[in-house]
């Protein structure tokens, strides 16, 4: 909404005129405002602003704590990205977490919520237990799922071993699983700490989900009904293309999350953080080591004013591959 | 996709789709909250126990969050975290609707860039922030100490924006006729506005007080010492010492989880219209 200045100009004459006041009605609101903003602002400038810009300083320059003892380096540190096999592991395996997150986040979002859409009876149990994982400390539930996931006692090799019994005794052997390394595997810690990454955060998407849904006028599916389109038919032509918003908006809010994926990759495997043998390394994760084990704090900020440019891009690319298809 | 054919039909008795979704919900709903329940369950086990992988302890036991308790600083991480995040909340409420307010009911030169300023601090993310932080810490003492620790989530931009939203809601007239009876700028703010937000800001309160309270990367950077862990930190790093104690680090998860899993429960409504509010409208 614009403000309207006629609004304003009105009430002027009645307030202002008796009173005598020496600084015009609009004067006077103006100084309130700022008087509001003054705290605030400073706020953002000091400690939003200034540090983002910081970040981009330091990357630049090799780090002392005395200011005045930094010396220039230009792009030194952005140069070595370039041939550090660390960062290139991390920067790999964090797209990889992003391209098993995101769509199965997506799938199962939707699932969940057109289900949930489609029950009436203990619903909001059920989005409240879906939704749960999302507010509990990722810290915490890593460690349990450390726990599922270990290899001698866990709870999933457990079940496979009942299984593997199981289908022994039935007199098929063949379908038996044998145990699993999960987390000790390089090659499956990463999808098991993904997995874990899933869960935590799927109920937000069904929670979002479920709200577009709820947000669909009935009569849109009352006329694809009319016009004798089936369930798969109104799905295809009503829900995706009214549900596309939403669908940005969930896919970019999992993207960025999961591009600065920390808590979970840092406690499910406290020892070794990132490991085995860097398998889970994140980008945030490597940045945290940098800066505040090795007190690389130059290079750190360069990898950070990576992360910061791969969010951008990413926001900006899926802004525009997603909503061309919502031109309808 | 099940459970389709009940759009656009009149009520009627649940048919194949209906009950399949709520098959599906139930075993769903079971995997979902296993973890939890395994976690609790586990840590009323006796360590003798703990590798038998049954569901139901045999003997429960209290000790193992008797051990976390009386001898770990867990009964001071929970104070410290909250304490945290009330100070966070607080400054939340009240500066979120303050500067939503000012954006949206005060005229002034220069409104618009300053949201826009505002909105785009959300495109940086954390990462990049906490080093200059950290530096910034060391340099005026702010390391160990609760500002040190509550400072980056006093004004977050999405609670502006949330608050921005709510008060565009709100009728201008309402605000020109308390003009006209002599309220003063902040009691048009504080009488009239904020009351008339209050959903608003029991969501955004909410699920501020709990994103704080599982705030994991910047407690670890700027609590050096054990005495000013919050409860996430505290407990990770305690599990790192207990290495494979399962029963004292499911205990101590489960001083970590139940408590917010508890408030969750109790205020689900605030805390779920707060996310679709972020997400739906944002």
């Amino acid at each position: 909404m614009r403000p309207n200045p006629t609004d304003m100009d009105s009430t002027e004459p009645r307030n202002a005129a008796p009173r005598r006041r020496r600084l015009s009605l609009a004067t006077r609101e103006a100084l309130w405002a700022y008087a509001f903003l003054l705290l605030p602002l400073a706020f953002y400038a000091f400690l939003r602003i200034y540090p983002a810009v910081q970040s981009f300083n330091l990357s630049l320059h090799k780090w002392h704590v005395d200011p005045a003892q930094r010396t220039f380096l230009g792009m030194t540190y952005y140069r070595q990205m370039l041939t550090d096999a660390k960062l290139h592991q991390a920067l790999t395996n964090t797209l990889l977490y992003a391209a098993i997150v995101v769509p199965a986040q997506l799938v199962l979002g939707l699932g969940i919520a057109l289900m949930l859409n489609a029950v009436r009876r203990l619903r909001p149990l059920f989005r409240a237990i879906y939704f749960s994982p999302y507010v509990t400390p990722a810290a915490a539930v890593a460690w349990v799922w450390g726990w599922m996931y270990s290899v001698n006692f866990g709870v999933f090799n457990s079940a496979l071993l009942a299984w593997s019994g199981f289908v022994t005794r039935l007199g098929l052997p063949w379908l038996s699983i044998p145990a699993q390394p999960f987390l000790n595997d390089p090659r499956q810690a990463l999808p098991a700490v993904a997995a874990v990454v899933v869960w935590q955060q799927l109920g937000f998407q069904v929670v979002i989900f479920l709200a577009g849904l709820q947000g669909i006028p009935r009569m849109f599916y009352d006329a694809a009904a009319i016009d004798g389109a089936g369930a798969l038919q109104r799905f295809r032509y009503v829900t995706l293309p009214l549900l596309n918003p939403v669908m940005v908006f969930s896919v970019i809010i999992s993207t960025i999350a999961t591009l600065q994926l920390f808590d979970q990759v840092v406690n499910i495997n406290f020892t070794d953080q990132g490991g085995p043998l860097g398998s889970t390394l994140s980008i945030a994760v490597y940045m945290y080591q940098l800066a505040f084990s090795r007190f690389q704090i130059g290079y750190a900020s360069a990898v950070t004013v990576l992360l910061f440019v791969l969010i951008l891009l990413v926001t900006l690319v899926q802004l525009r591959l997603l909503q061309r298809r919502v031109e309808y | 996709m099940v459970g389709l054919d009940t759009y656009g039909e009149p009520r009627r008795r649940p048919d194949a789709g209906t009950v399949i979704a709520y098959v599906l919900l139930t075993v769903g709903s079971v995997a979902m909250f296993f973890p939890f329940v395994w976690m609790v369950l586990s840590a009323f086990k006796p360590i003798r126990e703990i590798f038998q992988l049954t569901v139901l302890p045999h003997t429960w036991t209290w000790a193992n969050f008797q051990q976390v308790l009386f001898h770990t600083q867990f009964p001071r991480w929970f104070l410290n975290s909250l304490i945290v995040a009330g100070i966070s909340t607080v400054s939340v409420l009240f500066f979120c609707s303050l500067v939503g307010y000012t954006l949206t009911r005060l005229r002034f030169p220069g409104r618009g860039v300053l949201f826009v300023i505002i909105l785009s601090t959300l495109m940086v993310p954390t990462e990049m922030l906490v080093i200059p932080w950290y530096v910034m810490s060391t340099q005026y003492h702010w390391v160990n100490t609760y500002w040190g620790l509550a400072f980056p989530g006093l004004i977050p931009a999405f609670g502006v924006f949330l608050m921005r939203q709510f008060f565009q809601t709100l009728p201008r007239d309402l605000f020109d006729a308390g003009r006209v009876d002599g309220v003063s700028e902040f009691g048009l703010f504080w009488r009239i506005g904020l009351p008339l937000v209050r959903p608003g800001l029991a969501a955004l309160g909410i699920f501020n007080f709990v994103g704080n309270w599982n705030a994991f990367l910047w407690p670890l950077i700027i609590a050096k010492s054990p005495a000013m862990r919050t409860v996430p930190v505290g407990m990770a790093l305690f599990s790192g010492e207990a290495s494979t104690q399962w029963n004292l680090i499911m205990a101590a998860s489960a001083l970590a989880i139940v408590p917010v899993l508890l408030v969750f429960f109790v205020f689900q409504r605030q805390i779920i219209e707060g996310v679709v509010l972020t997400g739906v409208k944002g």
